[in-house]
């Protein structure tokens, strides 16, 4: 790809999405464009870059923008956090909340939504178990651009296809033109709110689980220290807080130890909270 | 080395898949109908079968709806490829014994995602 072509879309994406795109990112450009071309009649990329710079095509711009964005958020991303979710999480939560029958889950980085509702559809997929307790699962993002398409709910034919299985498409998705929109059902067991992680927590009460997934890697040490021991102080203490693959609390502060083998899963250091989900 | 049967009567979309499919390590045979992909199955059972649903002679849904009706032979997994993306086809394929599904134009990381959660990677 030209380096000018390159920098064309690089400046266009940033413009309408904040996406930084850096030069070793090129690989990804060509892999999610080209089949977009294609489905507009276009033989290559270069091709639909021309395109995109004589004509300014305001549905054209949007599907670029769209095809290099919804990597930022899938169903079910990694997988693992969501089966020690299923797995270790909630039998643990039910044991240990089963008086009060509460839950209270934040996904502090929730973006478009497919976090949050991730959760939500494995609660969902065993609501006998769980239709009497009183959950709540608040997404929270810095973008209030993002959380409108989060609280919309609806997706398109790229974003249910990563992570997503089509039973729980068939189960839970209907379809709308060329979107695909989630039950309500499932829509309202979330709460989207903007909120940044550099204001105070207290008025997020207490809460049983954390998910804050490639935030931390966006601020510096001090930043990161902070952040992580104002969540300690707002997750129980037998909660559990699930970072991104890539992020630790090791050599940041002592408030959180990671959970022996379980990667990405880290319970407050004086807390026994391995017990209970089987993991001790 | 697990073995994928890639079949579509477009060349070009078993190209794109076979590059995918190389790279994350499965071992590729091509054929261009649901007729060719049987032959295919009786000579070689594959692991794994990559279906486009609309072609000549005999389609997708055709060839699952047999491969599925086969006793005594090891079952491979099947995963839809379509242009096909609405409901009603999803059903149908599910129904009809698919175990995923797949909504062209498609990437290597819907790819890896869908063969993920079949157990293939």
């Amino acid at each position: 790809m030209k380096t000018e072509d390159f920098e064309f879309l690089a400046s266009m994406l940033k413009e309408r999405s904040g996406l930084m795109l850096t030069p070793d990112k090129v690989y990804l450009l060509e892999s999610r464009l080209t089949p977009l071309a294609r489905k507009r009649g276009l033989d290559t990329l270069d091709a639909l870059v021309q395109k995109l710079r004589m004509t300014r095509e305001d549905g054209l711009i949007r599907d670029v923008t769209e095809a290099m964005t919804t990597n930022e958020s899938f169903f079910f991303r990694d997988n693992t956090p969501f089966d020690l979710f299923k797995n270790h999480v909630l039998p643990a939560m039910e044991k240990n909340r089963g008086t009060q029958k509460r839950l209270r889950i934040w996904c502090a980085a929730a973006s478009t939504g497919q976090e949050p509702y991730s959760l939500a559809i494995l609660l969902r997929e065993n609501w006998i178990k769980w239709q009497n307790w009183n959950i709540e699962i608040v997404g929270t993002d810095i973008c209030t651009q993002v959380l409108e398409k989060a609280k919309a709910g609806t997706y398109s034919q790229f974003e249910v296809q990563r992570g997503l299985p089509i039973q729980m498409l068939i189960k839970y998705f209907k379809q709308e033109g060329d979107m695909w929109r989630l039950s309500d059902d499932i829509r309202k067991m979330v709460t989207f709110r903007p909120f940044n992680l550099l204001s105070n927590f207290i008025g997020m009460g207490t809460v049983d689980v954390i998910y804050c997934r490639n935030v931390l890697i966006y601020f510096d040490q001090q930043t990161k220290k902070d952040v992580l021991e104002r969540m300690r102080k707002c997750l129980a203490s037998d909660g559990t807080l699930f970072l991104g693959a890539a992020e630790t609390v090791l050599g940041i502060t002592d408030s959180f130890r990671p959970v022996r083998g379980q990667r990405g899963m880290y319970v407050p250091s004086d807390g026994t909270a391995e017990k209970a989900m089987g993991l001790g | 080395m697990k073995l994928c049967l890639v079949v579509d009567d477009s060349k070009v979309i078993r190209k794109v898949a076979r590059r995918i499919l190389e790279e994350l390590n499965f071992e590729i045979e091509e054929a261009v109908d649901g007729q060719d992909a049987l032959d295919a199955c009786d000579r070689n059972m594959p692991d794994v079968v990559l279906l486009d649903w609309n072609m000549p002679v005999m389609d997708g849904l055709e060839f699952l709806k047999a491969i599925r009706s086969r006793e005594g032979v090891e079952q491979p997994i099947i995963v839809f490829c379509t242009t096909e993306n609405d409901m009603a086809h999803i059903r149908t394929a599910i129904e009809a014994g698919a175990n995923e599904y797949i909504m062209k134009p498609f990437d290597r990381e819907i790819i890896e995602a869908k063969f993920t959660q079949v157990g293939l990677m």
